[in-house]
């Protein structure tokens, strides 16, 4: 259907989103919403969310009365520039992985927009998806649940050539074991099944099938939680090496700091359903403004023995809210040690109180000669509640 | 003397190649769940005697006119000779076996059991198959569909399981099968009587089938290759016929093959109470009815097809046993 305009964005996605800046700048004019951004950053995002709430709804008795909602995605708002890795962490139930399905589209948002390179993809139906979905794929987290027992692997990953009608170059076997060979495994495999398979071989297959229609956007589900920690680098570094072979956009959702850390260049801490900190890695993992963010980095377990004594552990009391009825203003302030008044009435924004680092906090970590103010004036609005 | 020595050298070249060609290839196959699954399957001494005996019995109902033919026997021709004509009993021991009626004949009629069984196997395999096909179809597709699509279809389907479920099939079945007797549907006589029995078998036997099928898509629907599918741009129907039926196929097939035991047996409940296969037809349950009235003088009559009913269930549980064993290791 759209053959022509897909092909040809596809081959080099940088530049052809830096064209699209141009074409399309007035298109960021009515955002605005205070989303500043490094002066490499400026190009068009690939991925633009906007206040995204996904509610489950809680049904009651024989006429399903709605008696309540899980608020596993509650308003959240990020950008994923192209060519970029963008972390998501938080910790169990806090709504990464719903964010995750939102985004590819695999559940439908309760509200809020998604953009995907400046189309509206919210609530496009199966049909219209479909051309959309060449560029957006997923990459799950169970290795033994991805990929059909029943399907050889050659079957498994030319399923996507089969479905989106689209005939490779030199045939879609040949593409496979091209494929195959791209991720680390022998092309002598095409013929077998998953369960003849390590996990982190079946990881490297569920990779392979999510490249095989050269996406521009690959969101990984906790993509490396399931295998052993030594096949966990492997994974990693696979990754790694394809977003810089193919220019892949990366959004990988974990609860490991320090995969996160050693994958991501930019960070989204999760809480509740809720963003409390976005902001490049270096920033965040050095200086972490959010004092969620900063019991988390704590919590990361230190291999020195030496150096373990010196630093403070916080630790955080008490349990997650329930997303079912979340505190007033902010989510944090039930476990934080600095909530005052002002966190349970007021919610805080997310403002950029640094260059490319953004908090949702009222009493942020600053470093000396920081001002809780937020930096760029355009954000100056919202962020008048602020002490 | 050089050409010994040539033909050496070219088989020694020959050889390792071939040898290096046959590893390569076993390198490169995979073996499929379904190979492995017959392995597994060989390995099971009891349920393959189990299949063998089900092949056997396919193989004789198939061919059982022809066998009769060769045999020289025929089930429906009375033979007054052989009837001791004040008991109505077959002269003789054992029921009147002979070289000529190996196992025996029946009292009254004087006709050749042997014969009479081979008949009724063809008209309990048919019956049985026929059945368990038609509640398989039906059960397949309305279990899939339940499972796959949830909600309000779900609710729908699985309520109409549970009115199959309280339905009194055994008074169903009588009643359905009197009141056709006369014929209908432009059939009389045998085709009506086995139409009739696959009907009433096999049309209230589904929900059982259905059940398993949703179950088995309840838990397989949320498994990630779906989402993975659905990722990729599949429709409802990819999903339902690439992904979820292959995964199926084990559990369909093993209760398959445990259903057509079930079914031979309500054959024969059903002839044996008078409402299936209608005499001079010879069916097993037809042949237990009659016996029936005979067995303190004449057992034979009644052992002859009561042991073929035994041998064909057990068989068939035998053999569904071992492929359940065999395609899901787990269950046992």
């Amino acid at each position: 259907m759209t053959e022509t305009t897909d092909d040809e964005s596809k081959k080099i996605p940088p530049q052809q989103a830096a064209g699209k800046t141009a074409a399309e700048g007035p298109k960021d004019g009515p955002d605005g919403s205070g989303t500043p951004r490094q002066p490499a950053g400026d190009a068009e995002p690939l991925l633009r969310v906007r206040g995204l709430v996904r509610h489950f709804p809680i049904t009651k008795g024989l006429l399903k009365r709605q008696v309540g909602a899980v608020q596993a995605v509650d308003g959240i708002d990020f950008d994923v520039r192209p060519g970029e890795t963008l972390g998501v962490v938080g910790e169990s139930g806090c709504g990464k992985s719903t964010m995750g399905r939102l985004i590819t589209r695999l559940d439908e948002p309760t509200g809020g927009a998604i953009e995907f390179e400046g189309t509206d993809i919210t609530h496009l139906s199966t049909g219209k998806l479909r051309p959309m979905r060449r560029d957006i794929q997923m990459i799950f987290q169970d290795p033994y649940g991805s990929l059909n027992p029943r399907h050889t692997i050659g079957g498994i990953v030319s399923t996507p050539f089969r479905l989106q009608g689209v005939e490779p170059e030199g045939g879609v076997k040949k593409e496979v074991q091209r494929l195959l060979e791209l991720v680390g495994l022998s092309p002598e495999h095409y013929n077998r099944y998953p369960h003849e398979f390590s996990g982190g071989q079946r990881q490297r297959i569920g990779i392979a099938r999510a490249l095989a229609l050269k996406p521009k956007l690959v969101v990984a589900d906790e993509p490396v939680s399931a295998l052993d920690v030594s096949i966990q680098a492997q994974v990693v570094n696979l990754m790694d090496d394809l977003q810089d072979e193919l220019g892949l956009t990366y959004v990988i959702i974990a609860h490991d700091l320090s995969v996160i850390r050693h994958v991501s260049d930019r960070i989204a801490v999760m809480y509740l359903g809720k963003i409390v900190e976005l902001g490049d890695r270096q920033s965040l993992y050095g200086a972490p403004m959010h004092p969620y963010t900063k019991a988390l980095m704590s919590a990361v377990p230190v291999p020195d023995p030496k150096r373990r004594t010196d630093r403070d552990r916080i630790l955080l009391k008490g349990d997650v809210p329930s997303p079912i009825n979340p505190p007033s203003g902010c989510r944090f302030r039930t476990r934080c040690w600095k909530a005052t008044e002002e966190c349970a009435t007021t919610e805080p924004p997310l403002v950029a109180l640094r260059t490319g680092h953004q908090v949702a906090c009222h009493h942020p970590e600053l470093k000396p000669g920081e001002s809780a103010v937020p930096a760029g004036a355009k954000a100056a609005g919202k962020a008048a509640t602020d002490g | 003397m050089t050409a010994p020595i040539e033909t050496t050298g070219a088989a020694a070249e020959a050889q390792p190649e071939a040898v290096l060609q046959g590893v390569e290839k076993k390198r490169i196959e995979g073996r499929s769940l379904g190979q492995i699954a017959w392995l597994r399957f060989r390995r099971d001494k009891i349920a393959v005697a189990g299949a063998v005996v089900v092949v056997l019995l396919i193989a004789i109902a198939a061919l059982s006119r022809p066998l009769q033919a060769l045999l020289g026997l025929d089930p429906n021709s009375p033979n007054q000779a052989l009837i001791d004509p004040n008991t109505t009993l077959p002269k003789g021991d054992f029921g009147g076996m002979s070289a000529d009626h190996p196992l025996g004949v029946d009292p009254k009629f004087g006709r050749d059991l042997l014969a009479r069984v081979l008949e009724g196997s063809w008209v309990s395999l048919i019956v049985a198959f026929g059945a368990t096909l038609l509640s398989v179809a039906i059960g397949t597709v309305l279990g899939v569909v339940a499972g796959f699509y949830r909600g309000r279809v779900d609710a729908v389907i699985s309520r109409l399981m549970d009115v199959f479920l309280a339905f009194p099939l055994l008074l169903f079945a009588i009643a359905i099968s009197a009141s056709l007797q006369g014929g209908a549907f432009g059939l009389s006589g045998l085709p009506l009587h086995l139409g009739v029995l696959i009907f009433v078998i096999g049309f209230f036997n589904w929900p059982y089938m259905g059940r398993i099928v949703r179950a088995q898509t309840l838990s397989l629907r949320e498994r990630e290759f779906v989402d993975a599918a659905r990722g990729m741009g599949a429709r409802g129907p990819f999903i339902l016929f690439r992904e979820l039926l292959p995964n199926l196929v084990g559990p369909i097939v093993v209760y398959s093959t445990l259903l057509i035991p079930s079914n031979i047996l309500f054959e024969a409940a059903l002839s044996f109470l008078g409402v299936g296969i209608q005499p001079p037809q010879a069916s097993w349950g037809g042949m237990l009815n009659q016996a029936v009235k005979f067995y303190e003088v004449d057992p034979q009559y009644m052992i002859v097809p009561g042991l073929a009913i035994f041998v064909t269930v057990l068989a068939f549980n035998l053999l569904g046993d071992g492929l359940r064993d065999a395609l899901d290791p787990r269950s046992r």
